[in-house]
């Protein structure tokens, strides 16, 4: 409803406003009056008039001109339109809105969660660790930015399409990834924001490849921590993961598959996928890995391809790649190094590449796994 | 809307420079014709920041000062005044300036209406 009232509005915090009004003329009445047959049109209308109201009131808006004509909608009338479709669903024009890039992409994440999500602001900015403050005023300049740079609600025309889509994919992954780091409430909110979008753009690969990703990722949430610390894919306790999960990510990536799924998210997602498999199939992993370095240029998917080539049997292979890799402050990669190091038998330069891994690294999760790695390191002898 | 683009480019303009005399006048013919899409209510090349003069008025006194309001390494080269439906619009007709793809930028900033 909210989405259509801000469609209908071309303004957010008149869309809140009004929805906050009819649902407390619905508390007042129902009770009284009856529940509507329709308690959806009646709310949308209700808030529809209101606002009308206020703006006729108000008079400011002499932009908005063909509001002041539009009738008064009754009831009947908007059953009708809801039943022709006229009445759609305006989530998607609304998603794309969130994520324009004339909008930082701070800004993007925090305004599709208050907007789509329907987090609190309080709750927005727990999960990305600013005041509230902070993030209220960031949700009120970017529908400020919205309305005076008169951004569009709408989804974008074809030729801007494709690039508008990856922004809107990358705020929701991005979601996403924030919240996989431990905060479990952000993940969940990007898997409903990736099954809306989905049900609103079927046609569309890399949608459903997000999707299945984020639900392949998500599966091993309860095995990734343990104690505190970091726990390997290989040392995860598999019966920890979401079963039902896993097979419902696979599902959604045949679909996208299907649809010619060979963007990076797609890429991503069958990675995934064969990372559920077991015994693994590190060659494929590699290839796919190899083929989403190819599109995307990325030095991290270079990272993780050695580390499928180590785990096919080749640390070689492994060493070389990742030493051409321009990568030196990220500690995976040092922590990457000293692994293939180690296996290499080069125990004095694995041990070096450990203490570089140890200066950069900041999660305590992952530090705990660090020192675990050298400590079983110096337990060898050499 | 009514949108002011401003016109950056970085200085000294090499890149430009280095063309050839008919690459530069292709280039002035494509800023011809954005001043003559619909829309475009107007627009000027500047001068060079060598030749802006500064002004203040401090206790009902003018002053002046040689050169633009900021030394930069970026200096406003030119504007359009375009009115356009929205700011997708607006993005589309800068992304065609010339120096946005020459290392400058395009500034686009919605004017106050009245």
């Amino acid at each position: 409803m909210l989405a259509n009232l801000i469609g209908f509005l071309g303004d957010f915090d008149r869309a809140e406003e009004a929805a906050q009004e009819a649902f407390a003329v619905a508390a007042e009445r129902w009770p009284r009056d009856g529940t509507p047959a329709n308690p959806g049109a009646w709310l949308t209308t209700t808030a529809r008039n209101r606002a009308i109201d206020r703006i006729r009131r108000e008079r400011t808006f002499a932009a908005k001109a063909q509001l002041l004509d539009v009738p008064e909608t009754t009831e009947e009338e908007m059953q009708e339109t809801e039943q022709g479709g006229v009445f759609s669903d305006e989530r998607l024009e609304l998603l794309f809105t969130c994520c324009h890039p004339a909008l930082s992409t701070e800004a993007q994440v925090a305004l599709t969660l208050r907007t789509l999500g329907g987090l609190r602001t309080e709750q927005i900015a727990r999960a990305f660790l600013v005041p509230e403050a902070t993030l209220a005023k960031r949700l009120v300049r970017a529908k400020h930015k919205i309305k005076a740079a008169g951004i569009p609600f709408r989804v974008p025309p074809d030729h801007l399409l494709p690039d508008r889509l990856l922004a809107v994919l990358a705020v929701v992954y991005l979601i996403f990834n924030e919240g996989y780091g431990g905060q479990v409430e952000l993940a969940g909110e990007a898997i409903r924001l990736g099954r809306a979008l989905a049900e609103l753009m079927p046609d569309e690969a890399e949608v459903h490849a997000l999707l299945a990703l984020m639900l392949l990722h998500d599966a091993r949430r309860e095995a990734r921590f343990a104690e505190g610390a970091v726990v390997l894919l290989d040392e995860q306790d598999r019966a920890l993961w979401d079963g039902e999960q896993i097979a419902q990510g696979r599902a959604v990536l045949q679909r996208a598959l299907a649809l010619g799924g060979g963007g990076p998210y797609a890429l991503q997602a069958q990675i995934a996928a064969l990372h559920t498999e077991e015994p693994r199939d590190w060659s494929a992993i590699a290839a796919l890995y190899g083929r989403l370095a190819a599109l995307t240029g990325s030095p991290v998917v270079g990272l993780n391809r050695a580390v499928a080539l180590a785990e096919a049997g080749d640390p070689v292979s492994a060493l070389e790649l990742v030493d051409g890799l321009e990568l030196d402050d990220y500690h995976y990669l040092h922590a990457t190094r000293a692994e293939l190091l180690r296996r290499l038998g080069r125990v004095p330069d694995a041990r070096a590449a450990y203490g570089r891994a140890l200066e950069l690294v900041h999660a305590e999760a992952e530090r705990s796994l660090l020192r675990r790695k050298l400590a079983e390191l110096d337990a060898q002898p050499g | 809307m009514t949108y002011l683009l401003q016109i950056y480019s970085s200085t000294p303009m090499s890149e430009y420079e280095a063309l050839s005399e008919e690459q530069k006048s292709a280039i002035t013919g494509e800023y011809m014709k954005i001043g003559q899409t619909p829309g475009v209510l107007g627009g000027h090349q500047l001068q060079g920041p060598e030749t802006a003069t500064t002004v203040r008025v401090q206790d009902g006194q003018t002053l002046t000062t040689d050169g633009p309001f900021a030394e930069t390494k970026e200096v406003v080269g030119g504007y359009f005044l375009y009115e356009a439906d929205d700011l997708d619009a607006a993005i589309e007709l800068a992304a065609r300036i010339p120096a946005a793809r020459m290392g400058g930028a395009i500034e686009v900033r919605p004017v106050v209406e009245r």
